[in-house]
């Protein structure tokens, strides 16, 4: 198919440009409820028809995957790309390109040749709607991503001890990052003691236990020692019911029965402390 | 053929491994290790791995052959400055190293040995 299936569609759209941008402008305006300048939207839609035009006259127009499409391809790219970004939702990005229809057929008259180009813009709304989604999933991903780093703190309590306040539940990807994270920090803190606190984890099953002796085993192998703090009474009677033996591994039920255990271990007089920082 | 260098200081020895380990180095220093416990009669012995970033199952038995073997030479084995990502290897492979003490650096391990106690399992 050539250029010629189109007729002078596209002679009589840049003829009645503005007056097609206009009305263009309008139907995607109202679905945008101003979250868009005026200004700006009229340069994206501008850009956007020209481009159009120019590719859907060209000897390969009715071919969307066609070079000559290369440039509306990558405005639609930027366009969905920065709407799905800004938390647009897929309806309001697609109509951007859909609405194009309706102001071609308004300003210039449906010809027999309207067919043809309706189905290079619904296929172009197809592409938009396309990378719209793909451009959601990268943010989901990012967003889990930084969900992990997020959980994790390593926090120091005293010269010594760290803490690691596990919040939420603890699958097998997050026991490695947060593994890695404890025994790095104790590596470059220096710290001897470790309290993992487990308050925050609703629930506590033989993997999450699996996972817990791995990190807690691989710090005494550097040379540390871990203690468990924040096992809530249900949590208690869980691991009893599960058979979950925790060895010769410390456990407390709050965080500050850990802390003194471990300063006691690790010989600190805090009253002296106090004194020293004139407290 | 390498051998890894055992240091004395004052009733320990010190075996700071720095280089990729082969397991003819490792068999050659199990060797040098037990002659140099019985010859300077040395109570413990520190072996430095902050520099091995690769472990495998074979060296993970070795630290475990070492630590038997200082025992029934009565001295003490500390193994200091595992990096994490070791840590998590032997935990992944089960080698677990009971028996074996740990400390976080050369002098913290040092300091164990001297105490006589501390992290002991």
């Amino acid at each position: 198919m050539t250029s010629e299936s189109f007729g002078d569609l596209i002679e009589r759209c840049r003829a009645a440009e503005d007056e097609l941008v206009r009305q263009w402008r309008t139907d995607v305006a109202a679905s945008l409820r101003g979250r868009v300048s005026e200004i700006e939207l009229d340069k994206e839609l501008r850009d956007l028809l020209d481009a159009v035009l120019s590719a859907v006259g060209s000897p390969q127009g009715s071919d969307t995957r066609s070079p000559a499409f290369g440039e509306v391809r990558a405005l639609l790219v930027e366009l969905s790309r920065s709407r799905a970004l800004q938390g647009f939702s897929p309806r309001e990005t697609a109509i951007g390109v859909f609405a194009l229809k309706r102001a071609v057929r308004e300003s210039v008259g449906a010809g027999p040749e309207f067919q043809a180009f309706s189905d290079v813009i619904d296929e172009l709304g197809l592409f938009t709607f396309e990378t719209y989604a793909k451009a959601r999933e990268e943010v989901i991903s990012n967003q889990a991503e930084q969900l992990l780093e997020l959980a994790t703190p390593v926090v120091k309590l005293w010269h010594g001890v760290v803490a690691l306040p596990l919040v939420g539940t603890l699958d097998s990807a997050r026991a490695q990052v947060v593994m890695e994270k404890l025994l790095q920090t104790l590596v470059d803190t220096g710290s001897e003691y470790a309290i993992i606190d487990i308050t925050g984890v609703p629930a506590v099953d033989t993997q999450v236990a699996q996972h817990l002796l791995k990190t807690i085993v691989a710090a005494r192998l550097m040379g540390a020692q871990c203690i468990i703090s924040g096992i809530r009474p249900q949590i208690a009677q869980t691991i009893v019911a599960l058979g979950i033996e925790f060895g010769d591994i410390p456990t407390k039920a709050t965080l500050a029965d850990a802390l003194m255990l471990a300063l006691g271990r690790s010989g600190v007089d805090v009253a002296a402390e106090m004194t020293k920082r004139g407290l | 053929m390498e051998r890894l260098p055992i240091l004395k200081i004052g009733p320990m020895l010190l075996v700071s491994i720095q280089v990729d380990l082969r397991d003819d180095m490792v068999i050659a220093l199990q060797e040098d290790l037990a002659e140099r416990i019985v010859d300077t009669g040395a109570r413990g012995v520190v072996i430095d791995i902050t520099a091995l970033d690769i472990v495998d199952s074979f060296t993970g038995r070795m630290l475990a052959t070492v630590a038997a073997l200082s025992r029934v030479l009565d001295a003490e084995t500390v193994v200091v400055g595992m990096r994490p990502a070791v840590a998590i290897t032997l935990v992944e492979l089960g080698l677990s190293l009971d028996g074996i003490k740990t400390a976080l650096d050369v002098e913290r391990g040092m300091r164990l040995l001297s105490s006589g106690g501390g992290s002991g399992r």
